[in-house]
Parts: C-alpha cells; sequence; structure tokens
C-alpha cells in the first residue's frame, strides 16, 4: 500500500476569543490516499472550513500532526507554507476569487509568478485547453459566465500541476448545468489523471459524485463512508 | 519573481486606477519641480551675485579705518575712526614699499539731498579721485569725468549715475545742467554707465563728485591734523596673484606712516574675502529655499503613503489570492514597495522635466527688481532629486506594504 497523500493525525484547531477557547476541530485523524475523490460534509460551524484551511496550509493545526505527501507541515512557518501552496495544492474557491483585472489567461498564469515559474504561457494555455476555454484566453471574468470563471478558476488550480484539488463549495454560486459541467471536469481529472480532488460542500447532491464522504459535526468527524 | 515581471504587475495595478495614481503622482510632481526649480532660481541668483562683484575686479583691496580705540569709552565699530587720510592712499602708491600696488583710488562717503529744478531725491554723495573710474570700474556713458584740475579747485561738479539722472531729469539733456546737493549748487559733468541693480546699493543712484570738495563742502568729517581724511581706499593690483603680496605692503606701508606697534588702525579686506563671506550667506538662501521646496516633497511622500494604504485595504482579496497561489510575504511586499517607488519616481521623472522647463522660462526674466534674473539648472540636483524622490517612495512605502505582506491569507481571502 502506497503512502497516503494526506494524513491528519489528532488534529485540534483552537481558537481564542478572549478568554474562551473555541475548538473547530477536535482530534482529527483522517487518511486520504493519491488518486481519491472526497467530499467534506457538514452544516456550517462543523468545522469543515477549518479542516480544508488546514489541508490547503493556509493554517497551522493548534495540536496534532498533519503530514502532507510525507512530509510533516504542521509546523512550518509562513513562507515555507507558501511554498507547499504553490507547489502542491490548487485551490478551486465558491466566488472563484479571480484577479478582476486580469484576462483569464493571466488569472491562470498566477501561480508561476510564484516559485519556479518557466514556460508561463504554454502552461496555462495548456490549463485553459483543459477546461475547454482555449478560446476565452482573453476575456476578463466580467466577460465570462458564471461557470466559466469556475472553470477558469479551476485551470488557475491544475497549472502548477498539484498533488491534491481543494474545492470549497466549488458549486455553490452556479445553476444547474454549470454544476454539471464543472463537476464532470472535476471528476475527469480524477479519473483520468488521478488528481486527489476533495471537495468542501453542504449540497449532498454534489457529495453523492463522490467515492467517499467525510461528514463533520461539533469539529469531529462522525462519519467516513466510501460509496458504493 | 523576477524583476520585469513586478514591473508589469504595478503598472497595470497603477493602471487600474489613473485618476488616483495621476493624483498622487502630482504630488510628487509638484515637490520634486519645486526642489528643481527654487534651487535654479537660487544658483542663479547666486552666480549673478559672484560675477557682479567680481566684475568691479577681483584684484582689489579696500583699506578702511578700524575701529576707535577710546579709553573707558564704547568701541564705534569698524570705520569709525577717522585715521585714513587722502595722504596716506598716495602714499600705497610706492614703487619702492608697495611695488605690488597698481593704482589706489580713496573715496569719501556721504548722503545728500539732491536738486534739480523741481525734482529732488536722497542719494549717496561719493568723493573721488579722477582714478575712480578706471580702479572700481566704472566707465563714462557720457561727458568727462572727474579730473585732478577739479580736485586741486575743490570744483562744484558732479558724476551722476544713471538712475540718479532719470529722477532728476528725465529724458532731458543733463550735462552741463545745475543740481543742488544739500543747498550747494554742482554743475553735471557727467553720466555713468548703466551696471544695473547692486544688492547693496546701486552703482547707478550714486552721484561722484571730487574728492576735495567732498570732504570742505559736503561731508561733515573732520580730522584732527587738518588733512583730508577718507573713509575708505580701494586699492588695485595688477592681478589676482599680487593680491597677498599686495596685502603686506599696504599693512607695512600704513603702519609705518601711523607708527603702529601694536594694534593696527585699519582694516584690509579684498574682494575674494566679500564673495566667499556673500556666497556663505547665498548658501544659506539656497539651502532653505531648497529647505521648503523639500517640506512639499515631504508632503508628496505622504500623499504615496495614504494611497497605498488605502490600495492595501481595498485590494485585500487580491493579497489573498495571491497568498494562496503561494506568494510569500516578501514577494507581496515588493510588489507594493514597487508600486510606491514607481509613483515617486515618475512624479520625479516629471518633476525633474517641469521644474527644468520652470527654471528655463524664468531665465532672464526681471522678476525681483527691474534686473533679470538668471537661473542655473544643474544636474546635480537634478539627480539628488530623482534620489530623494525613489528614497521618499521606499520610505513611505514600506509600513503599507508591510501591511499587505503579513495580511493572513484566510483573513484576506475572507474580507468582503
Amino acid at each position: 500500500m502506497q503512502p497516503a497523500t494526506i494524513e491528519l493525525k489528532e488534529v485540534s484547531k483552537i481558537y481564542r476569543i478572549g478568554h474562551i477557547e473555541v475548538g473547530a476541530m477536535r482530534d482529527v485523524s483522517v487518511s486520504i490516499q493519491s488518486g481519491e475523490m472526497v467530499a467534506i460534509m457538514g452544516a456550517s460551524g462543523s468545522g469543515k472550513s477549518t479542516m480544508m484551511n488546514i489541508l490547503g496550509c493556509l493554517d497551522v493545526p493548534t495540536s496534532g500532526e498533519y503530514f502532507l505527501e510525507g512530509e510533516n507541515v504542521g509546523r512550518l512557518g509562513d513562507d515555507r507554507l507558501a511554498e507547499i501552496r504553490n507547489r502542491k495544492i490548487g485551490f478551486v474557491f465558491q466566488t472563484y476569487n479571480l484577479l478582476p483585472r486580469l484576462t483569464a489567461l493571466a488569472n491562470v498564469e498566477l501561480p508561476l509568478l510564484y516559485g519556479n515559474g518557466h514556460d508561463r504561457r504554454r502552461r496555462a494555455m495548456q490549463a485553459l485547453s483543459r477546461v475547454g476555454l482555449a478560446d476565452r484566453t482573453t476575456h476578463r471574468p466580467t466577460e465570462l459566465s458564471g461557470g466559466q470563471q469556475q472553470r477558469v478558476g479551476i485551470a488557475r488550480a491544475l497549472v502548477k500541476e498539484p498533488s491534491i484539488m481543494l474545492a470549497d463549495e466549488p458549486t455553490g454560486n452556479l445553476d444547474s448545468q454549470s454544476t454539471e459541467e464543472v463537476m464532470a471536469i472535476l471528476k475527469d481529472l480524477n479519473r483520468r489523471e488521478g488528481l486527489t480532488v476533495i471537495i468542501v460542500t453542504h449540497e449532498p447532491d454534489i457529495a453523492a459524485a463522490t467515492r467517499r464522504v467525510i461528514t463533520m459535526l461539533d469539529g469531529r468527524v462522525v462519519d467516513d463512508r466510501e460509496q458504493t | 519573481m523576477n524583476p520585469l515581471v513586478t514591473l508589469r504587475i504595478a503598472l497595470l495595478s497603477l493602471g487600474a486606477n489613473k485618476l488616483r495614481s495621476g493624483l498622487t503622482l502630482l504630488g510628487i510632481v509638484i515637490g520634486v519641480s519645486a526642489v528643481i526649480s527654487l534651487m535654479a532660481i537660487g544658483q542663479g541668483v547666486q552666480q549673478s551675485i559672484t560675477s557682479r562683484i567680481e566684475s568691479l575686479g577681483t584684484n582689489l583691496l579696500f583699506v578702511q579705518p578700524g575701529e576707535s580705540v577710546q579709553q573707558g569709552g564704547l568701541g564705534g565699530g569698524a570705520g569709525s575712526a577717522a585715521t585714513l587720510t587722502l595722504e596716506d592712499a598716495y602714499a600705497l602708491v610706492d614703487p619702492v614699499f608697495a611695488p605690488a600696488v597698481k593704482a589706489v583710488a580713496p573715496e569719501i562717503r556721504a548722503n545728500g539731498q539732491v536738486e534739480a529744478g523741481r525734482n529732488n531725491t536722497f542719494a549717496q554723495v561719493i568723493g573721488v579721485t579722477p582714478e575712480y573710474s578706471e580702479v572700481r570700474n566704472a566707465p563714462l556713458e557720457e561727458g568727462d569725468f572727474i579730473s585732478q584740475g577739479h580736485l586741486n579747485n575743490y570744483s562744484q561738479v558732479a558724476v551722476l549715475g544713471e538712475t540718479i539722472k532719470d529722477t532728476l531729469f528725465g529724458n532731458r539733456n543733463s550735462l552741463g545742467q545745475p543740481i543742488r546737493i544739500n543747498g550747494r549748487q554742482f554743475e553735471v559733468i557727467g553720466i555713468l554707465e548703466s551696471k544695473g541693480g547692486g544688492f547693496f546699493g546701486s552703482q547707478d543712484s550714486q552721484i561722484l563728485v571730487p574728492i576735495t570738495t567732498a570732504y570742505y563742502r559736503v561731508s561733515s568729517q573732520r580730522t584732527t591734523h587738518g588733512e583730508i581724511g577718507v573713509d575708505s581706499i580701494n586699492v588695485q593690483m595688477p592681478d589676482i596673484g599680487a593680491m597677498d603680496e599686495g596685502m603686506t605692503q599696504v599693512a607695512t606701508v600704513l603702519r609705518l606712516r601711523h607708527r603702529i606697534t601694536g594694534e593696527d588702525d585699519f582694516i584690509i579686506t579684498n574682494q575674494q574675502d566679500t564673495i566667499e563671506t556673500l556666497e556663505e550667506t547665498t548658501n544659506t538662501f539656497v539651502l532653505f529655499l531648497g529647505a521648503i521646496a523639500g517640506i512639499s516633497l515631504l508632503v508628496g511622500g505622504i500623499g504615496i503613503m495614504n494611497i497605498m494604504l488605502v490600495s492595501v485595504t481595498e485590494r485585500t482579496r487580491e493579497i489573498g489570492i495571491r497568498k494562496a497561489m503561494g506568494a510569500k510575504r516578501r514577494d507581496i511586499l515588493v510588489q507594493f514597495m514597487s508600486e510606491a517607488t514607481l509613483l515617486s519616481l515618475g512624479g520625479g521623472a516629471v518633476g525633474v522635466l517641469a521644474g527644468a522647463s520652470v527654471a528655463r522660462l524664468l531665465n532672464g526674466r526681471p522678476l525681483l527688481g527691474n534686473s533679470p534674473m538668471e537661473t542655473a539648472f544643474s544636474w546635480d540636483i537634478a539627480l539628488l532629486a530623482l534620489g530623494v524622490s525613489a528614497v521618499i517612495g521606499l520610505f513611505f512605502g514600506i509600513y503599507p506594504a508591510m501591511r499587505a505582506a503579513s495580511l493572513h491569507p484566510i483573513e484576506a481571502l475572507r474580507y468582503e
């Protein structure tokens, strides 16, 4: 059995608000293999966003350990975390988070500006064609539909060829047709290219499209099952 | 990140808000152009003062009576003692004791009410000898200068400066006309060439009369021993190289004549000293101008800081996105610093051009009084101003940039 891509060991994240401690994640132990497609479900306040931030190396756990491809990333400094985000993680956001002044192509190039970024134009073009937007390179986000913007977002997450793709409510702002398109792309990336995809969502429909669903409640994992 | 990409990102961000960037730029433009043009004016004034003094001749020594020392009384200040005489002056043209001296021009200064017909004015009346014209470089516009004959006869004749002539006679012919100085009648025999306004009493508003006439008819000073006392002696050397030698010789002759063993009762200054003193003064003046302009540059810098802080707040989300994509603190820092520096350097470059154009426009135009002002644009100052504006960009950019760089990615992404 190959080592897990993601290995969370008794991870807790505790926020301090004044004198009150709030446990957003409590003793979460999860391991996710390379090539899995996982949904993390839960109501708001269940800790799934905190989990997402920790998995995405945007934040570090208060206690416990997080191994990403065998590397303990739970104790790294800001700059090392930025490097790991750049190399290993592709983010897809609910609100797309594209830079409005940049063209689709320039938005996709963004991760290539940081870290090693040779051949930017070509790689960005390639990522855009993978999401079927090769003909929209010079459009700005405001000139694209929601579904197209989210596909640009996926292309941007892909461009560095990351180990995992983290999608935070990727279809939350989309109509049903765009939702299908986006989900199809994510599934395709997972199946054909073996990309590890983690989707945070509260919609059962979306979760149903994945093979494994992790359900959270009050900062704990209450259910973790493979779907048939 | 490579510098070219950084520059492109900075230009793009600045270009997204053209009016705001333009106004911020304007603050620096005004500051830098004020520095450049005021310094150019200051240096121009300095140069013209220096050259005007030099036009009097740099090979001149001035001998003045020293401070009068009175037992138990108050000192009267330089020039207050009546120790120099006409005889002293002529004794300085001595091929044996003072071979370095070429010529001397003693003078007596007085003030007088001058009238011609119904016009009258108050003027400085200077008693001079025939050598004055050449030693003090005061050529005639028309008529004749004061001669030895006039001196011998205590003639009541006068040579007028241009301004005095205009005041008293306007466009009318003045040669041969009578004027009254302190009630005594003089005849106008010549008009001096105009030299333009000086900074310490223009030569154009002086009246020259024979030194003997001045002593007996105009001035009220008298020496105790019946000789003609003078207020100062201009001593001319053949060239600048002979100045030090001349100074020693003049001092020796005067000490011998005055039988001095202790403190000198005269003071010798030379043109070079005067220029140096003046340059010190005008340097202060130029620096002062620069400092005032510098304040506006500082205000421009604060404008940059202000707009960068606004920009950081507005672009919090962008910073969050960039950080999520792997931008390190340094990347964000460099990005915002380069925007600030681009603003200040761009403003600096435009400001240098604007300042240089202002200096050029003002060059040769009368601004203060009626004499044309010269301006001196210098590349040193331009480069300095550019350097300073770059430093201002860095200095005022660093705080907003650090704020941007230290934003937490999660909070920045959540920012609405």
